[in-house]
């Protein structure tokens, strides 16, 4: 952490040489001295006094973006001043709790915060040499998430929503149930803090995230940052900047782990094409300027862990895909840059699941850092993998049913139809319960291996990966004696596989509850351990 | 560890701390440490650019050859054994120029300008592969030592997965990865596990053999443009010794955007989708500096033995929305040799590597390398293999239009070998402990397996034997296991899992 503080210029010039207004834009001339980023003070003739950023400078002359608008500057009467200094935020352990506008103000009718550092909103690039892997997976509380996408501390996880899907219910969802370590509830052990920063949303939403913080009494370790959609557009490019700087500042020099959250980047990005086009600089795609990927990144890269802090600095930011597309810029580079994503579906929403998250194109990529034997379990990804598998293959079924009938499926077919369905209603939806990740991974009839639907040799192959004979043998006895028999044959091949696995999936089944009935699940397997089931007959209800 | 402008990342955390502050500057090699050499010639030896004066054990894997740099020639007249830093001089040539005889020192570290290729003496056709340790790589699309590479891919699809897996596991005495404007988090994971890993060949710490220039998003633009010719001309340093070097950069569109970026800042006119119009001149200009070559210094007349070195270039490529007609994917796509187009498909399948065989090419001909060191039936195996999961594309388009009971028999049959080709060979996991690392033996041992299995699937379905005993066969599961066998006793056990095969199926009276 750079800890200076701004040393003012001794002698500071005023200038009334504005040539010229064009949007957010003011042109000063005859300025000397003047540095790239600076920001400026302007006075307005009515006595106003608004902050700007210079955005070039010439030998003579520079162009100022102006935070506040340009709405009632005169070329004569202005009066601009330059500082000497980049932007800077105050940060203290005080803002714990308030509510900043974009440049960091207290806008709750509270006392103004007494920093203990002003820094740089800009923030310097963490070295790679020191940055360690993100390796503690975060429970969210939502199964989508912590099931097949889980989040770890350091990532960096977008949530690519549509106009009108609950991606700010999912994130306040997120925001009051996360918790770290292995569905330990007492996170207040752990020193954590949410940072929030609201970018050009409106008065609704922002009115329903305080209640939302507030209802969960994580208002007092939460630090908000509101820019309200009525705020002019400049401050917006301000306010994710200062929030994560409030962040880095929490993580790295009071060894907290933060939460950030923003919402929404899209209208973020909409205010970079806005100066950009301002400053008449040569478009890229879709107007919006070239360099916004570097600048997208300069913002989300600032996540991570560091070797010698115990901190960290985990992000989560919503962005509204415009239409829906996926390939949109702001998507795509979004999607570049982080750590994977959480996308949700208008399909599923409009089928009345929340959260509407769409498990095929979500991805979280630091997953299997976080996972596995003494995290959440051995088998974890082998039992994520599977679902994923089968629930593809479901989607895909459902396309063909539509154009030659369920009649037409085999019966394997249909029973992985069957498994879509459940594992949409049962496991993606689940309201704004918080389940831990236990209740996640041994969800009844989704979850356990033998429930599944079998599908050739992937399916078996997978289960040696993760999955004992031992641990089959309980649900479903048949199909075990099968299993067996095929691992006589080829003993080579479960050798392997069997003195990788054995070990950690009996220690996992002992410590398994499955809701007070030991060894069984709810649905499927309780009828699987009747007499008579033939292997192959399914085990779900309702299905032959 | 270095960043765009090859600057040591330790040294820096050294001196500003976890944050890289502006303006800092750090020598690229360490200035005090001293080296051994030892000299490889005598005084009053003449020498040419490229000739070996001696070597420097760097480490016990790499012997770091000093060469006469590439625009000198001479006389030695002094050359010394002992401990040197980096920039003593170990030897001194006399050179004879238009201004006479004069005399030149030369150190241990050479300063060459990264925008230039180094000159070599002949270039080389591409004629071995470079074993990847992927099977879908090493069977169907290998790329030659000194050719060169892209992996395009949307999000998600495992680019950097497959990158980081082949400066695993390729068979190359350096690689030099370039992570050029991508995550921080996933250059720590290279980090955090190379140095725990083993080579396959030689049983050193990979770290050992690796450079990491690692210049992440949010480092400043200029540097990461920058980044791409660090990279190659660190691996063209050590292809000069006479190694065989792969160079990876992820991801060759974060260099495309620098390119515009600037470009953009310089006013220049803008090309398609706002690149510039130089884009494909440097690009093309960055991938021919592959290639296998005679290196400098080597001649018949001297006795001096020739070195052969090559750079293997693979490029990730990250086009915008997974769309392969943006301006970065098809100007690499001309110039380079092999092309593993990575599909959102197969990965949301959670097929991976999901490299698509449709699409995917390698306009590399490797055939006699692998008929003579793997097996003289390689090609024939391959071809057939890619044949068959042709035939299944197709096959699938009519089960969607019409559903799979307009099927005949064999036809099933042929989605069910298709499938195990798919499941059983193509999908392999780089987290496994086994699996992650497959020869071209194993891989062509298990290629041969379910070609045997396919075959005589063929000829009992069509002798009247149900398809779904045949699925039913408990060989099946044995097929899918091939992947986790250890490498040692792969061949033995495939060979057995043929056996019961066989047997298998004997039953039916097929063979």
């Amino acid at each position: 952490m750079i800890k200076d503080f701004p040393m003012p210029r001794l002698i500071t010039t005023e200038y009334r040489t504005l040539s010229e207004i064009r949007g957010p834009l003011v042109f000063v001339e005859r300025t000397s001295n003047v540095a790239y980023n600076e920001i400026v003070e302007i006075l307005t003739p009515q006595g106003e006094l608004r902050l700007g950023q210079v955005l070039e400078v010439d030998h003579a002359r520079c162009m100022v973006r102006v935070f506040l608008g340009t709405t009632g500057l005169g070329l004569r009467q202005t009066r601009v001043r330059f500082l000497g200094d980049v932007a800077r935020v105050d940060v203290s352990l005080s803002m714990l709790g308030r509510a900043l506008d974009g440049s960091g103000q207290p806008i709750d009718g509270g006392a103004p915060i007494i920093p203990e550092f002003s820094l740089d909103i800009n923030g310097l690039p963490i070295n790679p040499s020191v940055r360690t892997h993100p390796s503690e997976f975060i429970q969210t509380g939502v199964s989508a998430i912590d099931g097949l996408n889980t989040l770890t501390r350091g990532q960096k996880l977008p949530i690519f929503s549509g106009a009108g899907l609950p991606a700010n219910e999912l994130a306040a969802q997120i925001a009051s149930q996360a918790r770290v370590a292995g569905g330990d509830k007492s996170l207040d052990s752990e020193p954590f803090a949410v940072v929030f920063a609201a970018i050009g949303i409106t008065n609704r939403e922002a009115a329903f995230f305080m209640d939302q913080f507030q209802a969960s009494d994580a208002m007092d370790r939460t630090v908000l940052f509101i820019n309200r959609a009525e705020d002019p557009s400049m401050e917006r490019l301000l306010t994710p900047r200062a929030a994560l700087t409030t962040a880095e500042y929490l993580a790295f020099t009071h060894d907290r782990h933060v939460l950030v959250i923003m919402t929404d980047m899209t209208n973020y990005c909409e205010s970079l094409r806005e100066i950009a086009a301002a400053s008449e600089e040569v478009p890229g795609r879709r107007g919006y300027p070239g360099y916004m990927y570097s600048d997208l990144a300069s913002l989300y890269e600032r996540a991570g862990r560091l070797r010698s802090k115990s901190g960290s600095v985990t992000r989560l930011m919503i962005l509204t895909m415009p239409d829906d597309d996926i390939t949109h810029p702001i998507p795509d580079l979004t999607g570049y840059i982080t750590e994977g994503q959480i996308v949700l579906s208008r399909d599923l929403h409009r089928k009345g699941i929340y959260p509407p998250i769409d498990v095929l194109p979500s991805l979280s990529r630091m997953m299997n850092a976080g996972i596995g034997e003494s995290k959440t379990r051995a088998d974890h990804r082998a039992v994520a993998d599977q679902l994923y598998a089968l629930y593809a293959e479901g989607r895909d079924l459902r396309r063909l049913v539509a154009i030659i009938g369920e009649a037409a499926l085999s019966a394997d077919d249909r029973r992985v139809l069957d498994f879509a369905r459940q594992f949409e209603e049962r496991y993606v939806s689940q309201g704004m319960t918080d389940r831990s990740m236990s209740e996640t991974l041994e969800l009844p009839g989704i979850c356990c291996p033998s429930c599944l639907p079998n599908r050739s040799s992937a399916y078996l192959g997978n289960i040696s990966k993760g999955i004992t004979a031992n641990d089959h043998r309980l649900c479903h006895p048949h199909e075990v004696a099968g299993l067996q028999s095929a691992n006589r044959a080829g003993e080579a091949g479960t050798r392997v596989a069997r003195a990788e696995t054995r070990r950690p999936a009996q220690r996992v089944f002992a410590n398994r509850g499955y809701g007070g009935r030991p060894f069984g699940c709810a649905a499927g397997c309780r009828r699987g351990r009747l007499p008579g089931l033939l292997p192959g007959q399914s085990p779900l209800p309702g299905r032959k | 560890m270095y960043d765009g402008l090859q600057r040591p990342l330790e040294v820096l955390s050294r001196k500003t701390g976890e944050f890289i502050a502006r303006g800092v500057q750090a020598s690229p090699l360490p200035e005090d440490k001293l080296w051994r050499f030892v000299p490889s010639l005598e005084v009053g030896s003449s020498v040419g650019p490229g000739s070996q004066l001696g070597a420097v054990a760097e480490s016990h894997i790499i012997e770091h050859r000093i060469l006469v740099p590439p625009n000198l020639k001479g006389r030695v007249v002094e050359i010394h054994e002992g401990d040197f830093n980096i920039h003593d001089t170990v030897a001194v040539l006399e050179t004879r120029g238009e201004d006479g005889i004069s005399r030149v020192e030369i150190p241990l570290a050479q300063r060459w300008p990264v925008r230039q290729p180094r000159p070599y003496q002949t270039r080389l056709a591409p004629r071995e592969p470079l074993i990847s340790g992927t099977r879908i790589i090493d069977a169907f699309f290998p790329v030659a030592k000194g050719g060169s590479a892209i992996i395009p891919g949307g999000f998600g699809t495992g680019k950097t997965v497959t990158e980081h897996s082949l400066a695993r596991w390729a068979d190359a005495d350096v690689v030099v990865y370039v992570g050029c404007g991508e995550r921080g988090n996933e250059m720590t994971e290279v980090l955090e596990e190379f140095p725990t890993l083993e080579d396959p060949r030689t049983g050193a710490p990979l770290m050992k053999r690796t450079v990491l220039i690692a210049n992440t998003s949010n480092m400043p633009v200029a540097a990461r443009e920058a980044s791409i010719y660090t990279g190659i001309t660190i691996a063209e340093y050590y292809r000069d010794m006479g190694y065989d070097v792969l160079m990876l950069a992820d991801s060759t569109s974060r260099w495309g955007e620098a390119l515009r970026e600037i470009s953009g800042r310089l006013e220049e006119m803008p090309g398609e989708e706002g690149y510039p119009a130089y884009l494909a001149a440097r690009l093309a200009e960055f991938y021919e500096r592959s290639g296998r070559v005679a290196c400098l210094g080597g001649s018949q007349e001297n006795g001096v033995p020739q070195r052969y070195g090559s750079v293997t270039v693979i490029g990730a490529v990250s086009p915008p929305g997974g769309d392969f007609s943006e301006p970065m994917t098809q100007n690499s796509m001309r110039v380079v040799g092999t092309f593993w187009a990575l599909d959102y498909d197969l990965s949301r399948r959670r097929h991976f590597p999901a490299i698509n065989w449709t699409r995917s090419f390698s306009l590399y001909d490797l055939r006699e390398w692998y008929r003579g060191r793997v097996a003289p039936d390689w090609d024939d195996l391959t071809r057939e293999a890619l044949a068959l999961l042709q035939r299944e594309v197709e096959l699938l388009e009519i089960v969607q239009l019409v559903g799979p009971d307009a099927l005949a028999e064999t036809e099933r049959a042929v989605l069910a070998s298709a499938r195990m080709l798919r499941e059983d060979l193509l999908q392999q996991s780089a987290y496994h402990g086994v699996d992650r690392y497959c020869p071209a033996s194993k891989a062509y041992w298990m290629l041969k397996a379910i070609m045997d299995f396919h075959h005589r699937t063929q000829s009992a379905v069509q002798s009247g034997v149900p398809l779904q005993k045949v699925s039913a066969l408990p060989t099946v599961t044995e097929i899918a296991r091939m992947k986790e066998l250890p490498l040692d006793e792969a061949e033995t056990h495939i060979k057995m899992v043929m056996d019961h095969v066989r047997s298998g199926f004997a039953e039916w009276g097929v063979n």
